[in-house]
C-alpha cells in the first residue's frame, strides 16, 4: 500500500488548522493582561529576574558603548513631554533658567540647591553615546554634564540611601485626580556609574527645551525613559513606596518595568 | 482518493523515539514561542520600522521596512508596507487595520498582538518572561542533547545522510514519508539550523537590543552591525521561525498527524515495518 498519507484537501486543513490557531490567539483572549493580576505579577516576575543577572554581569564600571563625532548624523530625537507649558518652567524658561536650582535632598547629610553656573562649574563628562527608545528606535548624541556621582558626594548620602529619585518640571498627564508630572528613579549602582551625568549640553550646544533643557540625566547603559528630562529635585530615598503609585516612576506606574536595562 | 491518515495493525511496531527531556524542551519551545511571536508583534508596533546600523535615521534613509498608514488624494486611508523603498498596498493587514470606524493605524493587526490593542508596557512584560523560558528551554536542551546522545544520535547528520540527500529531497517534493524511528535528512538539518542558528541568532539580537547588555558584551551589537541591524535580524529570524512552524505543521499533517503527535506527547512512534 502506497505511504502517501497526504491528499491536497488534507494539505489545506491542515495550514487552516495553523492559521486558525493563530488568530485564536489575538483577538482579545489575552487582553486581561494588560491590568494588574496575578498572572501579570508572575510574568512580571521575571523583569525582577534580569535587573539581578544583569547587575550580576555588568560589573559597576561596564561602560555604555562610545562612538565618535561622525556617527552623530542628526539632531537628537525627542520624545514624551518636548514643550512643557507649565507656568512655572515658562517662567524660569523665560529668565534662561538664572532662578532655577537643583534641589538635592532625602537622605543626604547636607542637602543642596545648585545653579546651572554651579554645576558647570563642577568638572564635567563629555560622551556620545546611543539612545535607547523602549519603542524600539535608537539616536546617537553627544552629551556634556557633571557625573551625579560628584553631586552625591557633595551632599554625603546616608547609608540608608538605596535609590535616587528625580523629580521633573513637566506635567506629564492631566487628570482628574490632579496633574501628574514625570518622575523616574534608579539605583545607586546606575547613579554612581561613570557615564551617569547630569547633562546641561548636546551636540555641543546648550541643552535644547524639547531634550530636557536645563538638566536631564543620561543613564546609558538603560533605555530612554530612565533618562527624565526638566530636572527640578534629586532625592536620595530608601524606598519608593510612596511615590505615584509606588512603582518608582511615571512609566513605571503605568506599567513598564522599574528596570530599563533591556 | 482518500487513504486513511493512520494505518493500523501489527505490522507497524511502535518504538520509542522522543526521549522525556526532547519532549518537554518541544512543548516549551512551543509555548513560549507562540507568546514571544505575538508579543514581539506587539512590541514591533510601537516603532514599526526596521533599520540597518547603529541608529535609527530621522533625517537620513537607512530604512529595511516601514509599516504605515496614510490618505490618498479622495480622503481615503490606506495602509502600507514599505520594503527596501518598495511600497505595497497592505490596507486591512498591515498599516492600517481594523473594521470600518475602528480601523487604526498599526503595523500589525489586533488579532496577531497580545495584547490586541497597542500596550507596549504588557507587551514587554509578555515578551520578557517567555524569553527567560524560552532562552532555558535551549540551554537545557542543548546541554541535555549532548549528555544523552540525542544531538549525535539524532540531529548531527552522517555521510549516509548526505548521500540520501537527493532521494530524500525527491521524496519531500511527492509527499512520500517514510516512517522510520530516526530522522531523514531534510529534518535533521531542518531542526538543527533551527535549534543551532536561528534560535541562538533571535536571542543573541534579542540581547543586543539590550543597553546592559551592550555593556557587558561591547562587541554584541557591533557583531550584528549595530543596535538597529541587531532589531532587524530579530526580526528576520522571526519570519524564518514562522516559516519553519508552517511547514513543521503541514508536514505533521502529511506525515499522519495522530502518529507524529503521539511521539511528541508520548514518545512512541509507529515506524514503517521496515523502518525499526
Amino acid at each position: 500500500m502506497t505511504r502517501l498519507a497526504l491528499s491536497r484537501r488534507h494539505l489545506l486543513t491542515s495550514a487552516a488548522i495553523g492559521g486558525a490557531g493563530l488568530v485564536l490567539s489575538g483577538c482579545n483572549v489575552f487582553d486581561g493582561l494588560g491590568g494588574d493580576s496575578t498572572v501579570r505579577r508572575i510574568l512580571a516576575s521575571a523583569n525582577d529576574v534580569t535587573y539581578r543577572v544583569q547587575r550580576l554581569l555588568a560589573h559597576s564600571d561596564a561602560l555604555a558603548e562610545e562612538f565618535t563625532k561622525a556617527d552623530i548624523r542628526q539632531p537628537q530625537r525627542p520624545n514624551g513631554v518636548t514643550s512643557p507649558d507649565d507656568e512655572g518652567y515658562k517662567s524660569l524658561l523665560a529668565n534662561g533658567f538664572a532662578d532655577w536650582r537643583l534641589e538635592v535632598s532625602g537622605l543626604v547629610e547636607k542637602p543642596l540647591a545648585l545653579s546651572l553656573a554651579q554645576l558647570q562649574a563642577m568638572p564635567s563628562r563629555t560622551q556620545i553615546t546611543r539612545h535607547d527608545c523602549v519603542e524600539g528606535w535608537s539616536c546617537i548624541a553627544k552629551w556634556t554634564g557633571v557625573p551625579l556621582s560628584l553631586v552625591l558626594d557633595e551632599t554625603k548620602p546616608k547609608p540608608q540611601a538605596r535609590y535616587v529619585m528625580f523629580h521633573c518640571m513637566d506635567t506629564i498627564e492631566r487628570g482628574l485626580d490632579g496633574d501628574i508630572k514625570y518622575y523616574g528613579s534608579i539605583d545607586l549602582a546606575d547613579a554612581r556609574h561613570r557615564q551617569t551625568i547630569l547633562a546641561y549640553g548636546m551636540n555641543g550646544r546648550p541643552l535644547p527645551v524639547e531634550n530636557g533643557a536645563p538638566l536631564r540625566v543620561r543613564v546609558e547603559r538603560q533605555l530612554g525613559y530612565k533618562m527624565p528630562k526638566y530636572l527640578r529635585k534629586i532625592e536620595l530615598v530608601d524606598s519608593f513606596s510612596r511615590f505615584g503609585t509606588g512603582r518608582g516612576g511615571y512609566w513605571e506606574d503605568n506599567g513598564y518595568d522599574w528596570f530599563g536595562g533591556i | 482518493m482518500t487513504i486513511p491518515l493512520e494505518i493500523g495493525g501489527e505490522r507497524r511496531p511502535l518504538v520509542y523515539r522522543q526521549r522525556l527531556w526532547t519532549r518537554i524542551t518541544h512543548w516549551v519551545w512551543a509555548i513560549a514561542l507562540f507568546f514571544l511571536l505575538l508579543s514581539g508583534l506587539q512590541i514591533f508596533n510601537a516603532h514599526p520600522m526596521l533599520y540597518v546600523g547603529e541608529q535609527s535615521g530621522f533625517n537620513f534613509n537607512n530604512e529595511v521596512l516601514a509599516l504605515g498608514a496614510d490618505e490618498t488624494v479622495d480622503g481615503k486611508s490606506v495602509g502600507f508596507a514599505r520594503i527596501f523603498g518598495h511600497r505595497i498596498d497592505t490596507t486591512g493587514v498591515l498599516g492600517l487595520s481594523g473594521k470600518g470606524e475602528e480601523a487604526a493605524a498599526r503595523g500589525f493587526p489586533s488579532w496577531a498582538t497580545i495584547p490586541s490593542y497597542q500596550d507596549l508596557a504588557t507587551g514587554r512584560v509578555v515578551h520578557f518572561f517567555f524569553a527567560w523560558l524560552f532562552v532555558l528551554a535551549l540551554v537545557g536542551w542543548l546541554v541535555g542533547s549532548l549528555i544523552n546522545g540525542h544531538f549525535k544520535r539524532d540531529i548531527a547528520p552522517r555521510s549516509a545522510d548526505f548521500r540520501n540527500l537527493p532521494r530524500d529531497i525527491a521524496d519531500h517534493a511527492r509527499l512520500r514519508f517514510h516512517h522510520r524511528r530516526d530522522y531523514n535528512t531534510l529534518q535533521k538539518i531542518t531542526y538543527g539550523v533551527v535549534l543551532l542558528v536561528i534560535m541562538p541568532t533571535i536571542i543573541l539580537t534579542g540581547l543586543a537590543m539590550s543597553p546592559t547588555m551592550d555593556a557587558v558584551v561591547p562587541f554584541l551589537a557591533d557583531m550584528f552591525g549595530g543596535r538597529q541591524t541587531a532589531r532587524t535580524i530579530h526580526f528576520a529570524m522571526m519570519l524564518l521561525l514562522v516559516g519553519f512552524f508552517i511547514v513543521h505543521i503541514v508536514m505533521i499533517f502529511a506525515a499522519g498527524p495522530l502518529n507524529e503527535l503521539r511521539s511528541i506527547i508520548t514518545g512512541w512512534y509507529r515506524v514503517d515495518p521496515e523502518g525499526v
